[in-house]
This record gives structure tokens, sequence and C-alpha cells, in this order.
């Protein structure tokens, strides 16, 4: 949940990027961080293992400025994508304010994709949420890869109930703010409707 | 929802503050600061600009779920103490009331016994702080007094924070 704080006039929201092991959701951070000013953002923690693969999480910090007088805060999470690492995810996910999918278009991680998705509903669902009623984008990323899945498959696999999209190629920025602007909107849209 | 919305008032923040000032001096700590459990942080005090406390209260908060965790599957409920030993500085780290984390950076000015004794005295001041906390922004729900900022914004505020 969003953390308000009236003495010091600040809102934290919590961001997570979640999606199958390799599908680009610290690359999606990455991007970020590269892109953002200084002044905007803070350090970014990856507790990765030796081989870069993510092993907790990684975590910005993103400070976009004011709205109504109070400093609104982003902050960004990945979780560990790899299978094995269930255990870590649900962690990650308390306090979620807003979730980004990161789908991996090729085809052979197709499996991959629905198998998170359907993880990602079920640790939601034990932390006490509910998918379709969070602050919610999907992006299918790898976009310029050749041996890719159609955006009518995609959407028919990944996006039944049609939550804003986005295609990305997350290595080269494409499709990244998008998506990150989008999350970012639904959620403040959701404070705004006093939850 | 899972948890309550976090909320931070203007009388309480003070009272929290004048708290974890006050175990600043008595621990002979260096630098204490409050972290929710989701990882956002509350307040700190002491040498605070020395540190990147975003960073630390995010790996604190980690830190305290995994630990959390691991508690569960040795069916502990949470594991409420956590100390750290550095060469020269040490991490106590402790739950309070529950919900929020309470961290306190210490060197050999101070000792780990001294830094339990003060914080046990801190936790029971700050319980009471967050559970009045908590009474109040459910009074305030309930009762409809809506001092929420974000219930004017417009989609041209959304907009501009991105330009």
């Amino acid at each position: 949940m969003s953390f308000i704080n009236y003495a010091s006039r600040e809102i934290n929201c919590k961001i997570v990027y979640y999606g199958p092991g390799l599908c680009g959701k610290t690359t999606n951070l990455q991007y970020v961080y590269q892109k953002t000013a200084p002044e905007a953002k803070g350090k970014m923690i990856s507790l990765a293992t030796e081989t870069e693969r993510t092993l907790f999480f990684d975590f910005l910090p993103l400070a976009l400025g004011e709205i109504r007088g109070f400093k609104t805060r982003f902050h960004l999470y990945t979780v560990p994508g790899q299978v094995f690492y269930d255990a870590s995810r649900k962690l990650i996910l308390k306090g979620v304010d807003g979730v980004v999918f990161v789908a991996d278009s090729q085809e052979e991680r197709m499996d991959a994709n629905i198998e998170s998705l359907e993880n990602l509903r079920i640790n939601l669902q034990e932390q006490g949420y509910d998918l379709d009623k969070l602050p919610y984008v999907v992006q299918y990323n790898k976009r310029d890869l050749p041996n890719i899945v159609t955006l009518d498959e995609l959407r028919r696999e990944l996006n039944p109930t049609s939550v804003p999209e986005f295609e990305a190629c997350a290595t080269t920025g494409e499709g990244v703010f998008e998506t990150l602007k989008a999350v970012a909107k639904l959620i403040l849209i959701d404070l705004k409707k006093g939850r | 929802m899972a948890y309550p919305q976090m909320v931070m008032y203007d009388e309480e923040f003070r009272q929290i503050n004048a708290v974890i000032e006050k175990l600043l001096r008595e621990a002979n700590a260096k630098v204490i600061f409050l972290v929710d459990k989701n990882g956002q942080l509350i307040t700190g005090c002491g040498e605070t600009e020395r540190f990147d406390t975003t960073s630390l209260a995010s790996l604190t908060a980690g830190n305290i779920a995994a630990t959390g965790g691991l508690a569960k599957l040795i069916g502990e409920k949470e594991f409420s103490i956590l100390f750290h030993e550095g060469e020269k500085d040490n991490l106590h780290i402790s739950i309070v009331g529950g919900r929020v984390i309470l961290v306190v950076l210490f060197d050999s000015r101070s000792s780990l016994g001294l830094v339990r004794l003060r914080v046990k005295k801190a936790s029971e001041e700050l319980t009471g702080i967050f559970d009045r906390l908590m009474k109040k922004a459910e009074e305030k729900e309930r009762s409809g007094v809506q001092e929420f900022p974000f219930a004017e914004i417009t989609d041209d505020d959304i907009d501009n924070l991105f330009s």
C-alpha cells in the first residue's frame, strides 16, 4: 500500500515488475535508471548472483515531482523470475500498489509466460490482492527478436482482461517509459478514488 | 486489501521523532530510522545524511521479509530482533508493534546490551503512538473526513509528472 506522509508531504508507491526468468525485468529498471535525471533517482540496488541473475530483487527509487504540493515517489522493484525463487517473489509483492507483467515475446517462452502470470495471480491472492483490481499493465518485451509470437496470440494468452499493454525492447528502451508511465498513472488514479 | 493504508500526521510524526531522538541519545547510537514493512522510510535521525536511507529502508524491509519467511518455515511467527555485527558499525533491527521496523546503527561507543535495553523501552512508546495513528486514520476514513490531497487531481497533474 502507498504510504502517505502528511507531515513531510510525501506519497510513496510501490511498483513491482513481474515475469518469467530472463524476460527483461532488470533491463527495464536499468534503462529507467540510465535515462532518469540524477536528481530524480536514487541508487539502483541489484541483489543478483555472480552470473547477474536476480537473486532477491532489484530496487530503484524515483522521485518524479510534486502533485498538489506532495512529493510523489515511486519505488520500482523486480522479482527473481526463475521458478524456484517463489518464496522470494511472494515477499516482494507485499504492499504492492501496481504491477507490470513483462512477457517474453519469443515463441519458446510462451509456456514460461503463462506459468509466471498464473504464479503472479496466486501469489497476489495469498497476500489478499486481486490482480483484476490492482493497477496493472502488460509489456510484451523483446519485439526486436526474429522468432516472436504475434501480438494477437500474446493478447489472447496473457491479457484476456485487456489491461493497458505495450510492445517493448527493453535493451534499446523502446516502450519502457510508456509502460512505467501507464502503471504510475493507474496507481495515481486509484489513489484519487481514495480506495 | 492485505494492509490498511499507511498514513502519517504531523502530531504523531513529532511524537515519533521525539522518541527516536531520545533513543539516539540514550543508546549512544549513530543513526536511527523507522521503516514501514513494505520498505518505505518513515523517518530517521542522527547522521542520516551520511547514508543512503532510501536504499537502507528497502534492504531492511527485504531483510525482515526474508527472515520472516525463514521463521515461518521453522514454525515461528517472526524473528522480532535481528543483529548484524560489523568491524566498526553494527545494526540492530527490531519489529515494533508488528508492522514497523526500527533500525539502530551504532559503533563501539555503545554496546549491544545498552541498545537492546533502550530499544525495548522506546518500542513500547512507539507501539502506543502507532496504535493511536492507526485508530486515527481508521476514524477519519469512517467519518468520511477526506483531507486526501489526491482527491482533486486531474489528468494534467499526472501528465505533468512525466513531462
